[in-house]
């Protein structure tokens, strides 16, 4: 069945099983490998990816539901001149990732959050947060980078409004 | 002056370009316990460390070690960039290839490693000093927290060191002056008397005909420039935006897609596949019969999955299938009790006489912990993408040891070894899975039945159920004291020792001690599991040490710091996350504190959790940390890893359960194995002491000491005792927790 899917603004025509997981046509028929399996069942958010601007676990969503949705992933957050979302730099700064394989879902997760809560209080950051799992811990770090992210957007905000830097 | 006596050879060489090559290969002389994962059976191991100084003077390290997050490329590239007075802007670090000889051999076949096409007479050289050392190495280890603690300060420091020699000794030549005139700062080289400077690379030629020192000057630790400090690690900016190419991650042209299940009895084979049963679905390719797993390559990993979980299996009986965890305790029970009837106990550790000394004694404390099976769940599940074309098999993987994973492979397909090329990638994660091969030989073995690059992904249901895992254990302690509170005797028995040999050892001044240790294998698979057997022994050691405090009537701090009168290093450690964890605050009821200390891989930890108990629910609060590796090479990186070995022992101790049942892994996925998530993630303060002397391990010594930090903590908050692991199994609404005094 052909399917249509917005991928990071650009369009791609896909002829797959409506019943296919978004994550695997994402990995496997776009070639966008930063999102990852982890679980296969919406237990580990690896695989977070941004369906017309919210979370969703892609393992767990059928390629059929994203037919002609908005569709962002790691590869498509970047700012439109190429730098990095405030998010990412917040990540480097914080050198939130270690092994780093989980950290894709992870960014997904807090950027959605950021988009509809611009300044979350702690108990907002664990809500958000507690559907992505980390093996290596970084769970202080990313509520770290997630505070300092907030406060950078807060700022582009500010300078946004009142036109001039 | 760093200490290294072990055997060394340095040699240099000139690429085409200008680029000058440095080669290290140390052959470590002793067999400690420290390196022993490092060294083959029969032979020795050369660790190799090559660096180059190319025509733009970009310094680039090359190492025999992964990444997977301990931050060891970085770190590893500070120690040589450190040495040789390099500017670490202009430092890059690369992952040796995985390959047999790799320092010779490899390279000799013009191996692809960017630009580095070794001329001929360095082969002759590095021949010479690697062939036959190399003939007996397959391993290639990333694991033991050794990274730092060995390649770094034997290898990298010391081709950082023999560099930078001689590059002096080449600038001292080419411009007429003394060699003690000179100086090194940012991968330059300073006269300052005539005001010349000139980088590194303009004195590349004619330093490879220099002989390098054969024990070059190390640095002091108040000449470091680049080691004890926090520079962003390497790997990060891949990590950020998706581009980091994990093994799972591999794309090749032509590729198709494979799922697998093995017999979910650890020892039973497959009696028979009905190929029928998937015939009819879409994109299927083929099914492979491996014996003891069944595959399906599809075009697609979902495709392949859907159809191999509707194939019909049948495995044959191993004798295995009666196996409950009831009954592995029960075993390692009775092993012990026999062990114990018959003196057949394995003495492990032996000083003074703990039976004199118990005769004299008339106050007992005696405990029995149990600890279950532990799984790694590393993010990333096992997968590896293998290809067999030209007689050669490639495979594209993250793994630990790729010179080991390589002999085993080709042992599996029956090639040569040098046939088989290991493409390692970035890890999803490691603590020690990604040292056992079976995935990669899997790989082999379906790479061998088909023309076409196959990627082999491991569900996490598989994942989860054929892991090498951490032991279950038992573990009785028997201990003595005197009327004054102070132990005389402490005697350990436990089932199977794996290694570190020095886990179940006390830094405690007791004088008579009597570990040992009965032997009761089960099918179950062992592996190494972050620290090891650090990760159970802590537990028992250093929730026994409580219990002797709370028999003793004395403080739990104050109790282990009267018994570390001889071991002030220790009592530093201690002294401070006592300090800094404010250990005499009162805390409101249901909460309560706990302390543990303990010694893994050459580096002292001390933690201190505090923790409340409330409804039922155990939360751990806050957890202060002190550590001490001798020397911090990169503070920041050493506390991200206190704080991960925090998280993963805390995950375990809490919640963590292998349990077998009727011969196979009970558990799936993450919903019967869960994780410690963000909304119960304490705040982690670390601590960090430079106490000198050999530096020790980063990656493991943060996990051993949290799980009785924090079962000590309950106990103090609710008086109940925590001796069996994970805690999710205790119920603390029938005590009652609010009944702490906390005067």
């Amino acid at each position: 069945m052909m399917i249509t899917l917005n991928i990071n603004g650009e369009t791609h025509a896909v002829d797959v099983d409506p019943a296919t997981p978004l994550l695997w046509v994402i990995r496997e028929q776009i070639g966008l490998v930063g999102t990852k399996y982890g679980c296969g069942i919406a237990q580990c958010g690896a695989c977070t990816v941004h369906l017309n601007g919210a979370a969703i676990r892609s393992c767990v969503t059928p390629v059929q539901a994203a037919d002609g949705q908005q569709i962002t992933t790691i590869e498509g957050i970047r700012r439109n001149d190429g730098t990095l979302h405030p998010v990412q730099q917040a990540w480097i700064d914080e050198q939130i990732p270690q092994c780093g394989y989980c950290q894709s879902g992870q960014i997904m997760s807090a950027t959605a959050l950021l988009m509809e809560n611009p300044s979350p209080s702690g108990e907002d950051i664990d809500r958000a947060m507690s559907g992505n799992v980390c093996r290596c811990g970084t769970y202080g770090r990313i509520r770290k980078g997630i505070e300092r992210a907030a406060i950078v957007m807060a700022h582009e905000a500010v300078v946004e409004d009142t036109g001039n830097g | 002056m760093g200490k290294w006596t072990r055997r060394a050879f340095i040699t240099t060489g000139l690429l085409a370009g200008g680029t000058l090559v440095v080669g290290v290969a140390i052959r470590p002389g002793n067999r400690s316990a420290k390196v022993a994962r490092l060294i083959a059976d029969d032979g020795e191991t050369v660790l190799s460390i090559w660096l180059k100084i190319g025509s733009d003077n970009v310094v680039t390290a090359i190492v025999p070690h992964a990444e997977m997050g301990q931050g060891a490329h970085t770190t590893l590239a500070m120690m040589l960039a450190d040495e040789m007075d390099a500017d670490w802007s202009q430092v890059r670090m690369m992952e040796a290839p995985a390959h047999k000889e790799y320092a010779n051999y490899a390279l000799a076949r013009g191996y692809e490693l960017g630009d580095m096409d070794f001329p001929a007479f360095l082969i002759d050289t590095i021949d010479g000093i690697f062939l036959t050392a190399t003939k007996q190495m397959n391993l290639q280890i990333t694991g033991g927290s050794t990274s730092v603690a060995t390649t770094g300060m034997i290898g990298m420091r010391v081709a950082g060191a023999a560099t930078k020699a001689i590059l002096l000794e080449a600038a001292a030549a080419t411009w007429q002056v003394p060699a003690h005139e000179l100086h090194a700062r940012n991968s330059h080289i300073f006269h300052d008397a005539s005001h010349r400077s000139a980088p590194f690379s303009e004195f590349a030629t004619a330093a490879a005909d220099i002989d390098p020192p054969a024990k070059p000057q190390l640095k002091s630790e108040n000449e470091y420039t680049i080691m004890g400090t926090s520079p962003q690690k390497l790997d990060i900016p891949a990590k950020v935006d998706g581009s980091a190419q994990f093994g799972i991650d591999t794309v090749l042209p032509g590729m198709k897609y494979a799922a697998v299940k093995a017999s979910p009895v650890f020892g039973a084979v497959i009696k028979s596949i009905d190929q029928s049963s998937i015939e009819d679905l879409p994109g299927v390719r083929k099914v492979i019969n491996l014996g003891d797993a069944a595959v399906v390559i599809a075009d697609g990993y979902w495709q392949a999955q859907q159809a191999l979980d509707r194939l019909k299996i049948e495995f044959t009986a191993s004798g295995n299938e009666g196996i409950e965890q009831s009954t592995i305790f029960q075993q390692f029970s009775k092993a012990m009790d026999d062990a114990t009837e018959n003196k057949r106990n394995t003495i492990d550790f032996k000083i003074g006489n703990t039976e004199t000394a118990m005769a004299e004694s008339s106050h007992f404390v005696e405990a029995e912990y149990k600890v279950p099976y532990l799984a790694h769940a590393t993010m990333e599940p096992m997968n590896c993408t293998a290809w067999m074309h030209d007689d050669q098999c490639e495979l594209w993987l993250g793994t630990q040891n790729p010179l080991g994973f390589a002999a085993e492979v080709a042992a599996a397909i029956e090639i040569d070894q040098e046939n088989v090329i290991v493409h390692n990638q970035y890890l999803g994660g490691g603590f020690g899975r990604r040292a056992f091969a079976d995935y990669a030989i899997q790989a082999g073995r379906i790479a061998v039945q088909v023309p076409y690059p196959v990627k082999l992904i491991w569900s996490r249901e598989e994942d989860m159920r054929h892991d090498h895992y951490r032991q279950a254990n038992i573990s009785r302690f028997k201990a003595s004291l005197d009327s004054s509170g102070k132990p005389t005797a402490w005697v350990n028995q436990f089932v199977d020792k794996h290694d570190p040999i020095e886990a179940p050892y006390i830094p405690y001044g007791i004088e008579n001690q009597l570990i040992h240790f009965a032997d009761a294998e089960t099918h179950v698979p062992w592996g190494f599991w972050r620290s090891v057997d650090h990760s159970l022994h802590a537990f028992f050691t250093e929730s026994f040490a409580d219990e002797l405090a709370h028999a003793a009537g004395k403080d739990a701090y104050e109790f282990r710091r009267d018994l570390l009168a001889n071991n002030l290093r220790f009592r530093d450690v201690l002294d401070l996350a006592a300090e800094k964890s404010a250990w005499y605050e009162p805390l409101p009821g249901n909460r309560g504190r706990g302390i543990a200390i303990h010694k893994s891989f050459g580096t002292i930890v001390a933690q201190v959790v505090e923790v409340e108990v409330n409804n039922g629910k155990v939360r751990a609060h806050r957890v202060t940390c002190v550590v001490d590796c001798g020397f911090a090479m990169h503070p920041d990186g050493l506390r991200a890893q206190m704080e991960s070995g925090i998280i993963y022992g805390l995950t375990a101790a809490l919640y963590s359960d292998i349990s077998i049942h009727r011969g196979a892994v009970a558990q799936s996925n993450f919903h019967d194995y869960p994780m410690l998530r963000m909304d119960e993630s304490p705040q982690i303060e670390t601590y960090i002491i430079n106490g000198g002397g050999r530096v020790g391990g980063g990656g493991e010594p943060g996990t051993p000491a949290i799980a009785p930090a924090l079962t000590n903590a309950i106990f103090s908050a609710t008086g109940q005792r925590i001796r069996e692991l994970p805690i999710k199994h205790h119920d603390f609404n029938r005590g009652n927790p609010g009944a702490k005094d906390i005067a």
